[in-house]
Order: structure tokens, then sequence, then C-alpha cells
């Protein structure tokens, strides 16, 4: 649930999702759910060129398990917090 | 079996908000294809049943949207539903609508050109290229 929990705090930053099949799509972070599945709005193709049908898409839904990548504002990422979290979730909470 | 509430957090990210569209929605495949269809059920793997399915071929700047009827995909095969955004073109204007016939010609002429750069590739083996 770490990771869950994590990402649901980015919700409304500019997020690039990388997909297993190369193609990369930057947005803003919708909302995320159990399955790391990601929604994102105002999105658009890293490559444009190479993916045309692309074109007219605004917002997707991104299905977790061909998710490859996800990459954040720097800002973003409290490792400290995160770090601390994970030792607390080691010990089971 | 229970419905998800709206005080489900889940459910923001769930497909429930592409449901009552009357515009046809992207759904890509693992496989490369490009199905597009109204969504008229999901479940929590993403297995979906689109509407009025058919599938958009693009092979270089020509496409044609090919009539598939009601199809049900199974989710581990889905990457990605884009909604298109209305008063939009679908496509870059340099690109050509073309009828299914030619479309699949010019498909069949991709692949065997890609077949055969894969063979003189594995002949060619031998010189170590990479």
């Amino acid at each position: 649930m770490l990771f869950f929990s994590y990402f649901k705090e980015l919700v409304g930053r500019e997020v690039t999702v990388e997909l297993k099949n190369d193609l990369a799509i930057r947005g803003t972070l919708h909302s995320v759910d159990q399955y790391l599945n990601i929604k994102l709005e105002n999105t658009r193709v890293v490559d444009q060129d190479k993916y045309p049908h692309m074109l007219s898409v605004r917002n997707c839904f991104i299905r977790g398990s061909v998710v490859r990548y996800v990459q954040l504002p720097p800002e973003g990422v409290d490792v400290e917090l995160l770090h601390d979290a994970t030792r607390r979730e080691a010990r089971g909470g | 079996m229970s419905w998800a509430g709206p005080e489900d957090s889940l459910l923001s990210t769930s497909l429930a908000s592409y449901l009552d569209r009357r515009e046809k929605l992207l759904v890509l495949l693992r496989d490369g294809r490009k199905l597009l269809g109204l969504l008229r059920s999901f479940d929590q793997f993403a297995n979906v049943v689109l509407e009025g399915a058919c599938e958009r071929v693009i092979v270089g700047d020509l496409y044609c949207d090919i009539p598939l009827g009601l199809y049900v995909i199974r989710g581990e095969n889905v990457v990605l539903i884009g909604e298109l955004e209305l008063n939009k073109e679908e496509l870059p204007p340099h690109m050509t609508l073309v009828p299914e016939a030619e479309i699949k010609r010019a498909q069949k002429a991709e692949r065997d050109a890609s077949d055969l750069k894969g063979s003189m590739r594995k002949r060619m083996e031998f010189l170590d290229f990479d």
C-alpha cells in the first residue's frame, strides 16, 4: 500500500508516464488506485509524430501493469519521509 | 455482489466516468492495435466491452477504420483508454482516409518489408554489427 499512498500524494502534479511499449505520456496526475492504474489529464505524448492516433487524447486511463516508469517532479519526492514510511511498513505498520 | 459507493476513493480511477460518453473512446492494446468504440461495461481487471467497435489501422500517412461490432477485450491486453477530445482533429491533417482493401495492402507491404529486414539481418548476423 506504500506506493499507492505515495502516488495519492502526487495527485495534481505534472508527471511523465513511460509505458512498456515505449510510449511516454506527460500529464497532470488525476488519480491512482490500488493497482497503480493511473488517470492523467491534459495529456500530451512526448513523441507526437510517432503516435498520430494520440493527437486528440486529452485524458486517459493507463493500466498499472503496462507502466515502466513514472517520472516525477524532483520536489515531489520527500525521500526522507518515504524512507521512514518504508521502515515502518517493513516492521509491520 | 456489492457496488462501489461514491465514498469509495478507488472510484475516481475507475473507468466509470467513461461509461456514459457519447463519443468513442480510444483503446490501445498491447499488440499495438487501436480500437475505437463506446464503453458499455468494465471491471476491476479493465476487461471492457466496446459497442460499435472499429479498429483504426494506420500505415504511414494512410488510415482506415475497419468496423468490428461488439467487442469484449480481456483486461490484460489493455494498455490505455483515452477520451478523444471533441472538435479536434483525431489525426494530423496530412493523413488520408483510404478504403479497407487499400489499408490491408499497405499493411501487408509494411509487414513484408519488416520480415525481409529481419531475415536480411539474420543472414548478416555473422558480421556482428551491433
